[in-house]
């Protein structure tokens, strides 16, 4: 409802403002680490239109994010590429390969599609593996020097400093937040949710469910092979690792913990999780346990997230 | 006047496995008329529907929607043409308001593509949305959840959407299923205006609604047309009465 839009899009911009304020009183090391909150936070936004708001459950996004990080990692790496089409470049290759994999695993439904998705995410994996000699498999690649800055219109930005990096991966957050509340709201949000909701009855009332899925797929996996770029790019390294099936599991681990369905669950829940990991493995290399049992307790009593059992309960407007 | 035919079909049948549920059915529907569809359990009213809506396609034969052959079109197509569905199961969006439940339809009829039609606002598309509801006295509900609707008014809602599409024929599957004899009554002022705009093809158990209701009664068996007629005809049928009004009393 417009009202309700209305409060979430205020709600959104505070948000942004307060993290962009962090940068002034949270130490160097808390800074870095709100980097990467913010760009896998970007990866689960992605993952959070079509698992959270669309109710496809794929199991196999680190296929989107490796798209975006080897596409862009790559020709920045063999043909010097300067940063800044590097990164689009990575943004277009998985925006391909999510509408090709869409094309074809949005064929099938439910257990069958995580399968599938699954499936074709082992082969990207494999693959990554098996052409080492360009990828450099799971020792990875560093890229060279010369690719650590860029000139932006005349700007140089030098991506070893921590503040340019931070304000990089900030900009990059809000543009895909201001995009996923523009994609969440009005008749596409509400198509995406209709065929979450009853996908049956989304079709009797006119609508071709198909090509609905494989816009919120592939808008999705664009929105994670963004992420996956930045990744790359700002820390200078791709690896196999990042193809790897625990890649797939981690946006799926932050949205529900932060609340499928809802705009910000997933940087609530990266920001809680990433957090949490990083305090836990300082106290014991078995925290994966302690990740293992959050996840079977949140599933259990809090299957919609923090942010969904919230709106649920006191504020329907935070969707 | 003249009667223009809205939908017809030419020897439709559809089988699952042997059973043949649909069987070599002619039918053929006039523009503006209450139709009703009667027979007893597993007649295949509820298939039959399903044929002319595109939830299930034929085995064979064709069905024709003004003049245009749509045998072989999907389901979303038909209903952008104008034929409406409503489940016989409650079908809405449970977690989602009446109002919303109510735009999605609305959305279908003012912004089919999601890139077309750049004009149409989500204000217009609420508005329109709030107006179907109120037709059917939902007016009040518009902020409900619509799972925690009464079953009487998730009845409503679920005719509500099918209205909403502004369809050229609606197809009502066993609506007043589970109503109270009030609601029945309501319904039926709500089929009567449904029909000033559209066309109602109505399957039901209910002979009181069916007789108070029908232009004209298609009696189904087995999967086959046993009889074809205004109500009066079909009370004197001897065969329907026997069959399925019940024996005449002394």
């Amino acid at each position: 409802m417009i009202s309700h839009d209305r409060k979430l899009l205020v709600l959104c911009l505070a948000v942004l403002a307060v993290l962009f304020a962090l940068q002034f009183v949270l130490s160097s090391y808390l800074v870095l680490a709100l980097t990467r909150i913010l760009i896998l936070a970007v990866f689960a936004m992605g993952y959070n239109i079509l698992m959270g708001y669309t109710g496809l459950l794929s199991l196999g996004h680190s296929m989107f994010f490796a798209a975006g990080l080897y596409a862009s990692g790559l020709v920045s790496y063999y043909w010097g590429v300067p940063l800044g089409w590097a990164f689009l470049i990575g943004i277009v290759a998985s925006a391909v390969v999510s509408l090709v994999i869409g094309l074809l695993a949005l064929r099938t439904e439910a257990v069958a599609f995580m399968i599938v998705t699954l499936m074709f995410s082992q082969v990207a994996f494999l693959s990554t593996l098996h052409f080492s000699k360009i990828t450099g498999g799971d020792q990875g690649l560093t890229l060279p020097t010369s690719a650590r800055s860029f000139d932006l219109f005349g700007l140089v930005l030098d991506l070893t400093n921590d503040t340019t990096r931070f304000n990089i991966a900030f900009v990059v957050f809000a543009a895909v937040l201001l995009l996923t509340y523009a994609a969440t709201r009005g008749p596409f949000g509400r198509l995406l949710v209709a065929v979450r909701g009853n996908a049956d009855r989304t079709e009797m009332l006119g609508f071709d469910i198909y090509a609905v899925k494989l816009m919120a797929f592939t808008l999705s996996g664009t929105i994670a092979g963004t992420a996956g770029a930045l990744y790359g790019l700002m820390f200078g390294f791709i690896g196999s690792s990042f193809a790897d099936f625990q890649n797939s599991i981690q946006p799926l681990l932050f949205t529900l913990v932060g609340g499928p369905g809802t705009l910000l669950g997933p940087l609530l829940g990266t920001g809680l999780m990433t957090m949490l990991i990083d305090r836990l493995s300082g106290l014991t290399t078995a925290y994966l346990i302690v990740v293992g049992v959050l996840l079977i307790v949140m599933t259990l009593w809090f299957p919609k997230g923090i942010l969904g059992t919230i709106r649920d309960k006191w504020a329907r407007w935070l969707n | 006047m003249a009667e223009l035919t809205l939908l017809k079909t030419q020897a439709l049948s559809r089988h699952f496995g042997g059973l043949k549920a649909v069987e070599n059915v002619d039918f053929e529907l006039q523009t503006g008329e209450i139709r009703a569809i009667i027979g007893p359990n597993g007649a295949g009213k509820s298939t039959f529907v399903s044929l002319l809506s595109g939830r299930y396609r034929a085995t064979s034969g064709r069905v024709s929607f003004l003049g245009q052959d749509v045998s072989d079109m999907a389901a979303y197509k038909r209903v952008q043409l104008g034929i409406a569905y409503t489940f016989q199961i409650t079908n809405i969006y449970t977690q989602m308001t009446v109002l919303e439940n109510v735009a999605v339809a609305v959305q279908n009829r003012l912004k089919p593509h999601i890139f077309g039609n750049r004009h149409v606002t989500e204000a217009m598309i609420e508005a329109e949305a709030a107006k179907a509801a109120a037709t059917l006295g939902l007016g009040d509900m518009l902020d409900e959840v619509a799972g925690t609707l009464a079953y009487g008014h998730q009845r409503l809602l679920e005719v509500a959407m099918g209205l909403a599409l502004e369809p050229k024929l609606l197809i009502l599957d066993e609506p007043t299923q589970g109503l109270s004899d009030s609601e029945i009554e309501n319904f039926k002022d709500v089929v009567r205006k449904i029909n000033e705009t559209a066309t109602v093809l109505l399957i039901e158990h209910n002979m009181d609604v069916v007789m108070a209701l029908a232009d004209r009664i298609t009696v189904l068996d087995r999967g086959q047309i046993l009889a074809e007629g205004t109500p009066a005809e079909i009370s004197d049928n001897a065969a329907v009465q026997a069959a399925y009004l019940g024996e005449p009393t002394e």
